[in-house]
């Protein structure tokens, strides 16, 4: 095992120096972040059409209150010409006013953000907190509100809360299928390299070389890895763009986001984790399909049918979100191509830590058995055949 | 004590061993039983036509591909593999990685057998000088010749001070000084005591190089053992010219005399050269010249392996110029 490492580290010391000191890893780092520039780009502009939709307060008092702030919310949207203004909507109060703001605030028809009650003179906000603009928009409505000559100014009592239950297991289902889909794209764009992995060796004869000297199970191993790391340090550059650039323009625009079930730090961890196996996972395989190809052209060949598969194999992850635990989800939990997405995405909305230990240790035992069978395949099918054996060709010599 | 210290080494009677090697590549079998034996610290050559399972006997013999049946042994270890850190290899089709500088090329090579980097770079420094190729250290491979890179590989061979070297057709493309270099190259390994194994099939190197030698064609060893006992399964050849060209003498001859070119050649008898001189002299012929020579590695070859893989021989010969 010690040789076999030791192996694989020359092999991926190689393969790592060797791209990474390469003129076209420039092109591979600043290549991603033309999409991200575009992406932030359209993305201002849909968050500026999204932030025109008007954000609804429920109001549960009297129906006076209700009138007054009515109007005072007529006169400021007329001040304001137009422009994104709290929707109010009224309710009577009901006899448990806390289950009254729980039912609102989880009601999707129409979609609560906070509920303002009390009365006007000691009103009591329960939504997304002080630093939101709808709160200074609340405020700014009570003070108009309060301007009739028979009210004192009060400062409005401001409660936050995260969200109802309902409603954060449905933000939660998003993060999940976000971080889903951040995984999938992320593995797809750099697993796909794997498959030319060993077109190099084989053009080169070096191969021949590299066979006689270590085991075959060796050279995949430090490919593997080689890509890995050099996948990271991409990852690691893009990321750190990302996060210059939110933290230039747009500095709490990771506020809104929902906290996972598991916490952000393990959160994070794990999505570094499940990365690292998606890939080796779909590298192995990638690898060992890519090893029985000869020729570029070949692996050009390839690469449609494993970048459908994948699409299939991230569309079987899915199913997992939100019901965790049903026939369907296990099943995507168990199977090894599908089963970093699926957990990263339980991750988001399950607090259970112990099923990801299980989960790393099933992926890394698959990672483990594809590259054995891959390397296996390669020496059989490949070493043996002699010079320009190509997946295609027929046995014609030996 | 001393078995494993010898098996750490790779030192005993014979560096590789090889029993009943088969090796069947679907319907074909390309090896088909081979049996040898190399000697630890000699020069040992593989010698047959292209496509006669030399390459895919050494391939087997290095781990690179598991025979279909047969049992080899390499420096003590049944796993070539595990040999692999005392072991140098040139295959037959060359090939570096382009990029690699060429120090690093032989660096690298030395550490996949186990040898540090740092110390790689060093020898890799020190071998490239002592061959001329001490301009061309920081210099990628696609920039070198292809007699360079192909120097550069054959450092790399050797860089980690292997205990057995094998090199599959190493002289293939070399012209004839770097032939030369190659030859003495390989002499001063064996005498340090290092195994060299060599596939060729060129006869002259084999002549010139090898203690013992495996004849091999189509798959099968036609013969094993040394140089000298290949040439000795041939009777001596006397080329005779004479003054008279019939005479008592004639009957001296054996029956399966030829002439050729004014000449008769025909095997010495298994007397010896005395009766055959005295009957030629008895008998009148009037020698004009008489000359015993000793058969050639080439004429062992074509009596052992038959005239078809000797034309295939002759077909590939690359005598150096």
């Amino acid at each position: 095992m010690k040789r076999l490492i030791r192996s694989a580290f020359v092999i991926g010391r190689r393969d790592f120096t060797a791209t990474v000191f390469s003129k076209s890893f420039i092109m591979f780092l600043l290549a991603p972040l033309f999409p991200v520039l575009l992406t932030a780009l359209f993305g201002g502009i849909g968050a500026q059409v999204v932030n025109d939709a008007r954000p609804i307060v429920a109001f549960v008092g009297s129906k006076e209150d209700i009138a007054r702030l009515n109007a005072a919310r007529a006169r400021l949207s007329e001040t304001m010409q137009g422009a994104p203004f709290v929707e109010l909507v009224g309710y009577a109060p009901k006899a448990d006013l806390e289950m009254q703001q729980q039912t609102l605030l989880a009601s999707k028809d129409p979609p609560v953000l906070a509920v303002l009650s009390g009365s006007l003179d000691r009103p009591r906000l329960v939504g997304p907190g002080p630093d939101h603009p709808v709160t200074g928009q609340i405020q700014l409505l009570l003070e108009t509100a309060r301007r009739a000559p028979d009210l004192a100014r009060r400062d409005v009592e401001v409660v936050k809360v995260d969200s109802s239950a309902a409603s954060m297991a449905a933000r939660r289902s998003v993060t999940a299928h976000g971080i889903q889909a951040l995984l999938f794209m992320v593995t797809i764009l750099l697993s796909g390299m794997l498959l030319s992995q060993l077109i190099e060796e084989k053009s080169n004869k070096i191969i021949e070389v590299l066979a006689a000297a270590i085991p075959v199970d060796a050279i995949f191993l430090g490919k593997l890895f080689a890509m890995l790391a050099t996948s990271i340090l991409g990852i690691l550059v893009w990321t750190s763009a990302g996060a210059l650039a939110i933290a230039t323009f747009a500095p709490r625009g990771l506020d809104t986001l929902p906290d996972p079930a598991v916490g952000w730090p393990v959160f994070l961890l794990l999505a570094v984790v499940y990365f690292a196996m998606n890939y080796l996972v779909l590298g192995a395989l990638f690898l060992s399909i890519g090893a029985q190809a000869s020729t570029v052209r070949e692996v050009q060949t390839l690469s449609m049918p494993v970048t459908m598969s994948q699409v299939l194999v991230f569309g079987f992850a899915t199913v997992a979100i939100g019901s965790h635990n049903s026939p369907l989800a296990l099943a995507a939990a168990a199977f090894p191509l599908s089963s970093p997405l699926v957990m990263i995405a339980r991750a988001a909305e399950l607090p259970e830590i112990w099923p990801h230990l299980l989960a790393v240790l099933w992926q890394a035992m698959w990672v483990a058995l594809i590259l054995r069978l891959g390397a296996s395949f390669f020496r059989r099918n490949v070493m043996n055949s002699g010079p320009s054996r190509g997946l295609f060709r027929r046995r014609s010599r030996a | 004590m001393l078995r494993e210290a010898q098996h750490e080494r790779g030192d005993s009677e014979f560096a590789v061993s090889a029993t009943d090697l088969v090796k069947d590549f679907g319907t074909t079998r390309a090896v088909d039983g081979v049996s040898l034996a190399v000697p630890s610290g000699s020069i040992y050559g593989l010698l047959g036509p292209n496509g006669a399972g030399k390459t895919t006997t050494l391939r087997m013999l290095l781990g690179i591909i598991d025979p279909t049946s047969g049992h080899r042994n390499v420096l003590g270890h049944d796993r070539p593999l595990d040999a692999a850190p005392l072991i140098g290899y040139l295959p037959e089709e060359r090939g570096l990685y382009q990029s690699m500088h060429a120090r690093d090329a032989i660096a690298f090579i030395g550490a996949l057998r186990g040898l540090p980097l740092a110390e790689g770079r060093r020898r890799a420094d020190n071998l490239l000088e002592q061959h001329g190729l001490g301009d061309w250290i920081r210099k990628p491979i696609r920039t070198l010749s292809k007699g360079m890179a192909q120097t550069v590989q054959l450092l790399a061979t050797l860089v980690h001070e292997p205990r057995l070297i094998v090199l599959d057709e190493p002289f293939s493309g070399l012209d004839a000084i770097n032939q030369g270099k190659l030859e003495r190259l390989i002499q001063a390994q064996a005498a340090d005591g290092v195994t060299i194994i060599f596939s060729t099939h060129v006869i002259a190197h084999a002549e010139r190089l090898c203690e013992r030698i495996a004849i091999v064609a189509r798959g099968k060893v036609a013969f094993e053992g040394r140089v000298d006992e290949a040439r000795d399964r041939l009777r001596p050849i006397v080329r005779l010219r004479t003054r008279t060209s019939e005479g008592p003498w004639r009957a001296a001859l054996p029956a399966t005399a030829r002439q050729d070119a004014g000449e008769w050649l025909f095997e010495l008898p298994s007397s010896g050269p005395e009766p055959l001189l005295r009957a030629l002299l008895d008998g009148g012929a009037g020698i004009e010249t008489l000359a015993i020579e000793r058969p050639g590695l080439h004429d062992a070859f074509v009596a052992i392996a038959g005239d078809a893989a000797a034309s295939a021989m002759g077909e590939d010969v690359e005598e150096p110029q």
